[in-house]
C-alpha cells in the first residue's frame, strides 16, 4: 500500500494537484467572513468555530470527488483493482493519502485562522485538537459519496449533497467542542467526535470499496 | 499449477440486450487467442468478465483453478482501452509504481528500453501521444509478468514498429507458457487461434 500512497500524495502535491487548491479555499473562505460580517472581534470569536468547521469541510470536499473518478477515467483503476492489495485497502489508502494532503494541512493552518477570528488560545487549541480528529472522518465519508459518483458526469456536484448530511455530526461536534471553552463549560463533544470519526474510519473503506466494486462492473 | 481457461455456458448481458448466450471456450498454456467481431457485440465484455469486474449473467469462467472474480483477477495482466498514464507522471514514475503495486522486482529501464521510451522516461506522460502511452502500457503489461494477458485493442493508435513490438511480446510470452487474449479488429501479426464473437449482420 506505501507505493500507492506516495502516488497520491505526488499527484496532490505536484502541480496543478489538490492539496494547494484546498489550503487556498479553506484560507479564503476564512478571510473572506469576516469582511461579510464587519471588524466585531467578539461576534467573529462566537462563530469562528463553526465557521472554519465549514470552510475546512468544503475544502476537503472540493478535492474529494477526484479521489476514485480520475483513475477510473484514464484506466488505473482497473489496474488498482488486479494489484494484490484489495479494494477496501485501496480505499483504506486513498483516504489516508487524502487526509494528508488535505485535513493534515488544513488542521494545520486554522490556528493561525483562529487567530485572525480573535479566538482566546485555549479555544484555539481545542479548535486545533478537534480538526485533527475530525477531518479523517471528513475524507472518510467523502470517500463513500466519491466512490459512489465516480461513474457520474459531473459527480462533484452530487458528491455534497450525498456526503453533508453524513459529515454534519462532525461539524456539530467540533465546533461544539470550541463554543463549550469559550463559554466555559465542559461538554462530551469531542469525545463525541472522537468516537464519530472513528467509526467513519473504520467503517467507511469498506463501503467505499463496495460501491467502487459496483461502478467497475457498470 | 495448471494454468488453464476455461469458459463454459458463458451468457453476458449489457443494458438488458443479450451479448451472447452459452458462449463456451477453453485456452491453455502458450495460447493466444485472437478475439474477434463487429462493434459493439461484447469483445470488452467478455473480457472484464474474464478479469472479474464484470459477473456474467450464467455460465461459469475458471482461470488456473480458480472460479472466484478475485481469483481470477490475481492472474490477469491487463492492458485496457485506457492507457492508465497519468499525465503528471512520467514514464518511469508509472512503471515504478506498478511494480512496487504489484511487488515485482523488474528493471524499469529495461522495460522502457524495449519499447523505445527510454529517451523520453523522464517527460511527463501529458505530453506523450497515444501510440506512445499504449508503449508504456505494452511495458507495463511485461513487466507486471501476470500470467494470463487480457488486451483491448492493443495495436490501436500504434505504428507499424510498434505493432511488430506487441506481437513480438506476445509471441514471447506465449513462449513462456502464458496465456494471452486479445480484442481486436486487426490481424494480431503472429499464428494465434481465432475466436468469432457474433455473427455479421
Amino acid at each position: 500500500m506505501t507505493p500507492l500512497l506516495l502516488r497520491d500524495i505526488r499527484l496532490a502535491t505536484r502541480a496543478g494537484g489538490s492539496a494547494a487548491l484546498a489550503l487556498g479555499f479553506f484560507a479564503a473562505v476564512a478571510t473572506l467572513v469576516p469582511l461579510g460580517v464587519g471588524a466585531d472581534l467578539k461576534l467573529l470569536a462566537r462563530v469562528a468555530a463553526g465557521v472554519l468547521w465549514v470552510a475546512a469541510v468544503l475544502a476537503a470536499l472540493l478535492s474529494l470527488d477526484r479521489l476514485f473518478q480520475s483513475d477510473f477515467e484514464d484506466g488505473s483503476l482497473d489496474l488498482l483493482a488486479l494489484s494484490p492489495l484489495s479494494l477496501e485497502t485501496i480505499a483504506a489508502t486513498k483516504i489516508a493519502a487524502h487526509w494528508l494532503t488535505t485535513g493534515l494541512p488544513l488542521t494545520l493552518l486554522s490556528p493561525l485562522l483562529g487567530m485572525m477570528f480573535g479566538l482566546p488560545p485555549q479555544a484555539i487549541g481545542v479548535l486545533t485538537v478537534s480538526l485533527l480528529i475530525g477531518t479523517p472522518a471528513v475524507s472518510s465519508l467523502g470517500a463513500i459519496g466519491a466512490a459512489l459518483t465516480l461513474s457520474v458526469r459531473r459527480g462533484g456536484l452530487i458528491l455534497p449533497l450525498l456526503v453533508l448530511p453524513l459529515i454534519a455530526p462532525a461539524v456539530i461536534f467540533g465546533a461544539g467542542a470550541v463554543q463549550a471553552v469559550l463559554d466555559g463549560l465542559s461538554n462530551g463533544a469531542m469525545l463525541l467526535l472522537a468516537a464519530f470519526a472513528l467509526a467513519a474510519t473504520l467503517l467507511s473503506p469498506f463501503a467505499a470499496a463496495a460501491a467502487v466494486r459496483l461502478n467497475l462492473a457498470g | 499449477m495448471d494454468l488453464s481457461l476455461n469458459v463454459d455456458g458463458l451468457t453476458g448481458i449489457r443494458g438488458q440486450r443479450v451479448l451472447f448466450r452459452g458462449l463456451s471456450f477453453r485456452a491453455g498454456a502458450g495460447q493466444v487467442l485472437s478475439l474477434e467481431g463487429p462493434n459493439g457485440v461484447g469483445k470488452t465484455s467478455l473480457l472484464r468478465m474474464i478479469a472479474g469486474f464484470l459477473a456474467p449473467a450464467a455460465g461459469t469462467i475458471s482461470l488456473g483453478g480458480a472460479q472466484d472474480a478475485e481469483g481470477r483477477g490475481r492472474l490477469v495482466g491487463w492492458l485496457g482501452h485506457h492507457d492508465a498514464a497519468k499525465p503528471q507522471l512520467s514514464p518511469r514514475e508509472v512503471l515504478a509504481f506498478y511494480a512496487g503495486l504489484y511487488r515485482i522486482a523488474g528493471d524499469i529501464d529495461a522495460a522502457l528500453d524495449a519499447v523505445g521510451l527510454r529517451a523520453i522516461a523522464d517527460l511527463p506522460c501529458q505530453y506523450l501521444s497515444a501510440g506512445q502511452k499504449k508503449r508504456l502500457a505494452l511495458a507495463r503489461l511485461k513487466l507486471l509478468r501476470r500470467p494470463v494477458w487480457l488486451l483491448d485493442e492493443p495495436l490501436a493508435a500504434l505504428d507499424a514498429a510498434g505493432k511488430a513490438l506487441a506481437a513480438e511480446f506476445l509471441s514471447a510470452h506465449a513462449k513462456d507458457g502464458g496465456i494471452a487474449i486479445a480484442a481486436t479488429h486487426e490481424p494480431l501479426g503472429i499464428a494465434c487461434e481465432k475466436l468469432q464473437l457474433g455473427s455479421p449482420g
